[in-house]
């Protein structure tokens, strides 16, 4: 397939060089358009979040009131902080520009007239890069007042974050671009109603907004014509852990794990065979290795397989993989990372990373399996926002998936000493 | 406490922020990066500047792991060890920077030199395994290559 996101041009992250390939075509195309019709345009498309939900791009945009006098916002998710994801990074470093032209287009579109980029404050060397972009597009009439001479005028500002996972949720993105500590809200109001400041605001990811570019250029039509018919377009996938070539590749949605695997991603390192994958970023819940034939990178492929698209970060574990290990070192994750506000989430994420470290020791029992579902079943869907789910899921699914080895664990009662790695 | 240009800076910035509190988290990095870490006293130079409560500039520095309300080592290595680089080898690669160092993992060498931590996830996990020295990112390491990052700066 063409590559749409992640072309194969040298220096595309400059601005001439953008512009020599069809660059801002498709903001000056877009002003030409009415607001709604580009909205429109969008949903047709049928373009889903790559932020980790799949929702529906075009609808949300339409949640948002036309008639208001408040100011509307626009936050472009850049937080990136889920284990296994490393993709909107590519498009900081290569396509800026792609990234800049969707904000101003989704900007336009809503009748926005500021947008927040947040970047996760570990980005650094990525951030001066977006921010050199965000400058050049300034000078250049793209972004700010009048832009192309048009009555619309829109700001872009970048926002760097200071190091927490939590900060990616979109409420807490919202209190952490406000100054305030990154606590997710009680929703509803959601934030089309009541985001930042009170006032309505979209919350995007990097990659969803890099989409509209592509869809105003080329028409709903033909987007949604790649991939899987009801998850469609190019999507960026990461593929980490035991694989030959590592790395982020662009393909269309509906691609076989299977081929991810081993075309795009060169296989696995001495033939081994894979124990399990995480498809989406660690939050999702866990497959097994050996029922990966026939499913999809798409959100109908993924819900039917018991697992979800989320960022679209998979990570390969080979046969040697101490999946024990693995998910003790998640939960040892979602228990630093919950804010702490509610208590299922800030208690419970404690007991699964604690007793979990008790089976890398060789110290669980056979209740403690039943004791780590129980508790992963009374976070999931009791709290704010979404991180306890998160918490909770790969607990659930690596008990039904692998229950063997709890059982071998504890059977076993010694602790390893080879670590989780092959070579 | 900041310099004439970071000053400069955030006078343009108030113009891209409705409410001045929003501006706690640019103006802490404008802080750390002039200093090194964010003092008490800096604490309460920004909570003035802004307009806003002491309590909630501790708050909030406190809240964020980049953030340092003491000084901490010349290099901070941060080794990530979640999944994808636990899977290739980020283990070894922290033992073996304990070991040369001296120090353990959340620990700083006495003479400032060294902060060693143990980091979530830095969005390298295609380039596992990985370790990062300020906004430098090292990846793909291999013993050798952190022997050499370790001797460049020794
Ligand atoms: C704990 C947590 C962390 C999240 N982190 C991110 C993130 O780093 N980047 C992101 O785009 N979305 C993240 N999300 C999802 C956002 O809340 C939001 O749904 C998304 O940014 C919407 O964008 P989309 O509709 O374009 O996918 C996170 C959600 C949760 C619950
Ligand atoms: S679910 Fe966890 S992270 Fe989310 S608000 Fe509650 S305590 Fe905080
Ligand atoms: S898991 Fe180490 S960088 Fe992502």
């Amino acid at each position: 397939m063409e590559r749409l996101i992640l072309p194969d041009i040298k220096d595309l992250h400059k601005l001439d060089v953008y512009e020599a390939h069809g660059g801002y075509s498709a903001l000056r195309k877009a002003l030409g358009m009415k607001p709604e019709e580009v909205t429109d345009e969008v949903k047709k498309s049928n373009l889903r979040g790559r932020g980790g939900a799949c929702f529906p791009t075009g609808l949300k945009w339409t949640f948002m009131p036309k008639q208001t006098n408040k100011p509307k916002y626009l936050c472009v998710n850049g937080d990136e902080s889920e284990p296994g994801t490393f993709k909107d990074r590519q498009i900081f470093e290569f396509n800026p520009h792609l990234l800049i032209e969707g904000t101003i287009i989704a900007c336009y579109a809503m009748g926005i007239t500021t947008a927040y980029l947040y970047i996760r404050g570990e980005y650094g060397k990525w951030i001066r890069m977006m921010q050199k972009a965000v400058d050049d597009a300034y000078a250049k009439g793209y972004i700010g007042k009048n832009i192309l001479g048009t009555e619309f005028s829109t700001e872009l500002v970048i926002h760097k974050g200071a190091g927490a996972y939590i900060c990616g949720e979109e409420s807490a993105l919202m209190n952490s671009i406000e100054g305030e500590r990154g606590y997710p809200r009680v929703k509803p109001p959601f934030p089309a109603q009541y985001g930042l400041w009170g006032c309505p605001t979209t919350i995007n990811n990097v990659e969803t907004i890099s989409n509209v570019p592509i869809i105003i250029n080329r028409g709903w039509e033909w987007y949604s014509k790649i991939g899987a018919p009801k998850h469609p377009g190019p999507i960026l996938v990461g593929v980490s852990g035991h694989v030959n070539k590592p790395g982020v590749y662009e393909m269309p949605t509906g691609v076989p794990l299977l081929e991810i695997i081993y075309k795009y991603a060169g296989g696995v390192p001495g033939n081994k065979a894979i124990k399990a994958v995480i498809p989406g970023g660690s939050s999702t819940p866990i497959l097994r290795g050996d029922q990966l034939e026939g499913v999809c990178m798409d959100a109908d492929s993924m819900k039917a397989a018991g697992s979800a698209v989320g960022t679209a970060g998979l990570i390969v574990m080979d046969e040697d993989t101490d999946l024990i290990q693995v998910i003790a070192r998640i939960s040892k994750f979602y228990h630093h990372e919950s804010c702490g506000q509610c208590t299922p989430c800030r208690e419970g994420t404690g007991w699964l990373h604690k007793i979990l470290d008790r089976f890398v020791a060789g110290e669980g029992t056979k209740e403690d399996i039943d004791l780590l579902m129980e508790i992963a079943n009374n976070i999931e869907g009791n709290t704010i926002c979404a991180l306890g789910d998160a918490a909770a899921w790969p607990v659930q699914s690596m008990i039904r998936r692998f229950r063997d080895e709890f059982e071998r664990r504890v059977a076993r009662r010694t602790a390893p000493v080879v670590e989780a790695v092959s070579a | 406490m900041l310099s004439e240009e970071n000053l400069k800076k955030i006078d343009q910035l108030r113009k891209m922020y409705p409410t001045s509190q929003a501006l706690t988290l640019p103006v802490l990095w404008m802080v750390q990066e002039e200093h090194g870490n964010i003092s008490t006293e800096a604490m309460k130079y920004v909570a003035g500047l802004l307009n806003v409560p002491y309590g909630h500039v501790l708050g909030v520095v406190t809240f964020y792991t980049m953030f340092h309300s003491r000084p901490i080592g010349k290099h901070h290595v941060e080794v990530c060890t979640n999944i994808s680089c636990m899977l290739r080898g980020s283990g070894r690669i922290m033992e073996h920077l304990e070991h040369r160092l001296g120090i353990k993992r959340g620990e700083t060498s006495r003479d400032m030199k060294w902060t060693l931590s143990e980091v979530e996830c830095m969005g390298s996990c295609g380039t596992a395994p990985m370790l990062a020295i300020g906004e430098e990112y090292h990846e793909n390491l291999t013993l050798e290559k952190v022997d050499k990052i370790i001797d460049s700066r020794s």
